[in-house]
């Protein structure tokens, strides 16, 4: 049992990432309307951020600038240890940057081919777009 | 100069997106020659790129200067530099090929439809010449986003066909990067060698066996394999022809060679057939994937939706070599990514001049038309010849390869599946030329029931006739390619 909660509570960034990337895919699978479905792709690119961001943070650690070396031209960091711990790492974050403008991308492209959508069926109901097309 | 090829292969078509964007504004005629001029450098940088890789071997180089893991590397090794002319050729051919249609479709929307082509042929390369896991979603996101504008500027259903589109291929690519993450927790890297370097030792943590398994996940989704592939067929159906001729012939095929790079270049053949035992799955999977898609292309009324379902049994095709573990199999996928490209432009070009004619391609509206358009239906017979795999055409070789491979490995089921849908594309093919050869032509709009040829324009037709003819020329140099380019592009450890 102690098993299960250190893994419940020890990877709570796990968890909150995977649950947010269920309710994204569940929006898409099962909502009609299609905004929603959109902002459902939108929380599922999201989860995946999180989860970039969270493995690149630590405790008690800080932004990757050198302490203590500043001053004296610079000269402190031939004289200080640089100890990785220290720092977290900015690398996934980083990353993310890229991330998040493809998930904007993504959304403008969504949300535009959606009001095309509107302009053509009046209407944002996945049902009653399919019904249209049926119609013809 | 020269050493910077890989480089110029994509900053070419990059920056010339933005002089094409910018001359859309200016003077619309301009689009056109840009692009042209844009994919011809790249076209001649990847000639040039795989005759040094025969020459000289696996090109390493460094963007800006950095080197790995640091910075951004471009590998070009006997794998993509066979891909790479195979992209540009078929972009360019594609591209001239279009330009009348494009203008009657477009018009106004010229310098935008040009904008998204060449930049969409950008991310592709990009995909295929990168040799950073993470730089590779990326350019998987351009080649996305860019191709989901190129569809929904078709007819009325194509908006909604893409936007089904994008919430798949989001998702796959998502799904990719997700396995990238896992990667980079265990190894700390992104540059694919050097992972490939890392993992051997922690080939038994499960969070490698989970990013293995989400990044093989995101990749099918994008490539259509058969119980994901849901979004495929209508987007390429009701996408307008220029964007469905250049997509539906490099889209999946782009996603196969992710695949394969990613099994054997940040895996290992050992990995992959060694340690997981999922390869008789894996075939299984593509097995059914090659029946449905034959089964489904029965049911379709129209052209182009039959095209795409055997698209799908194609990708079952390559899925299915890959992981048959043996050299035949995997030369089988190699030679097929190649030859698929060629042969699926070459159908989908016809159609795009049936459209452009009888502005359906509805089995229906198709009737006669072998007396109307004798060139561009002897084109799509030559095509269709191809995907059935009649010799001495190139379909026939892959195939042939696909099919020994199959029986070295003992996967009869692959071998079997591969003859079935033969003979069903034996079927599709048929019917068409019964329909359109041996009905007679009737023409609605005229009222007259003539045997006048009015075929396409010529710029759509010479690139056709020259695709076709190319069929078999690839066909008469198989042997060639695979004994100077593809065996070395197997990696070690494949017997």
């Amino acid at each position: 049992m102690p098993d299960i909660i250190q893994t419940i509570i020890g990877k709570y960034n796990y968890w909150i990432y995977i649950t947010l990337m269920m309710i994204g895919f569940y929006a898409i699978i099962a909502k009609n309307n299609l905004v929603k479905k959109i902002i459902g792709v939108n929380i599922f690119q999201t989860a995946i951020i999180l989860f970039y961001v969270s493995i690149g943070a630590k405790w008690g650690g800080t932004i990757p600038i050198l302490q203590n070396v500043h001053g004296e031209g610079g000269a402190g960091a031939a004289t200080h240890a640089i100890k990785a711990v220290d720092y977290i790492n900015p690398l996934p974050h980083v990353l993310m940057l890229t991330a998040i403008v493809v998930s904007v991308a993504t959304l403008g492209v969504a949300l535009s081919l959606a009001i095309l959508i509107y302009r053509r069926y009046k209407t944002l109901e996945e049902d009653e777009i399919l019904a249209r097309i049926r119609e013809k | 100069m020269t050493q910077h090829y890989p480089a110029l292969l994509l900053v070419t078509p990059l920056l010339a997106a933005f002089v094409i964007s910018a001359a859309g504004w200016i003077k619309r005629k301009w689009c056109f020659p840009i692009a042209v001029v844009a994919l011809t450098v790249s076209a001649w940088c990847s000639v040039a790129l795989l005759l040094r890789v025969m020459k000289e071997g696996v090109i390493h180089y460094y963007l800006g200067g950095w080197a790995p893991p640091w910075g951004i590397a471009y590998y070009v090794d006997y794998l993509n530099g066979l891909v790479l002319p195979v992209i540009c050729i078929v972009a360019l051919v594609n591209l001239i090929a279009s330009k009348r249609s494009v203008e009657d479709q477009f018009d106004e929307k010229i310098g935008a439809f040009y904008t998204l082509y060449v930049l969409m042929f950008t991310g592709l390369l990009g995909i295929v010449i990168t040799g950073d896991a993470f730089n590779l979603y990326v350019l998987l996101e351009i080649a996305a986003l860019t191709g989901y504008g190129l569809i929904a500027m078709g007819e009325e259903r194509a908006p909604l066909a893409t936007l089904n589109y994008l919430y798949m291929g989001t998702i796959g690519a998502c799904f990719y990067l997700l396995g990238v993450g896992y990667l980079y927790i265990v190894t700390g890297s992104l540059n694919m060698v050097d992972i490939a370097r890392i993992l051997p030792p922690l080939y038994d943590s499960r969070a490698v066996l989970t990013a293995f398994v989400i990044c093989m996940v995101g990749v099918w989704i994008k490539m259509g394999l058969f119980p994901l592939h849901a979004w495929l067929p209508n987007a390429y159906t009701y996408a307008p022809s220029a964007s469905s001729s250049l997509i539906a012939p490099l889209m999946t095929k782009v996603m196969i060679y992710v695949m394969i790079r990613l099994m054997f270049t940040v895996f290992t053949p050992y990995y992959v057939f060694g340690i997981l035992d999922v390869s008789d799955s894996v075939v299984w999977i593509s097995v059914i994937a090659i029946v449905m898609g034959a089964v489904l292309a029965l049911q379709q009324n129209n052209l182009k939706k039959m095209l795409t379902y055997i698209i799908i049994a194609e990708v079952g095709y390559m899925v299915g070599g890959a992981w048959l573990g043996n050299r035949d199999g995997l030369t089988g996928a190699i030679l097929h990514i190649m030859n698929d490209a060629v042969m699926t432009l070459c159908v989908f070009l016809a159609v795009g001049n049936l459209v452009y004619k009888l502005k359906s391609y509805a089995f229906a509206d198709l009737s006669g038309a072998f007396g109307k358009m004798p060139f561009t239906m002897w084109a799509f017979v030559a095509g269709g010849l191809s995907i059935i795999g009649i010799p001495p055409s190139c379909g026939f070789f892959s195939k042939w390869y696909l099919i020994s491979g199959a029986i070295k490995s003992g996967h009869y089921e692959f071998m079997v599946a591969l003859l079935f849908s033969s003979l069903v594309n034996v079927i599709l093919f048929f019917r068409i030329i019964e329909i359109t050869y041996f009905e007679p032509f009737e023409d609605h709009a005229h009222g007259h029931h003539g045997k006048n040829i009015d075929e396409a324009p010529l710029s759509a037709l010479i690139p056709l006739l020259i695709v076709a003819a190319g069929l078999f020329v690839l066909g008469f140099f198989t042997s060639d390619f695979v004994r100077l380019i593809i065996q070395f592009a197997i990696p070690k450890g494949i017997v």
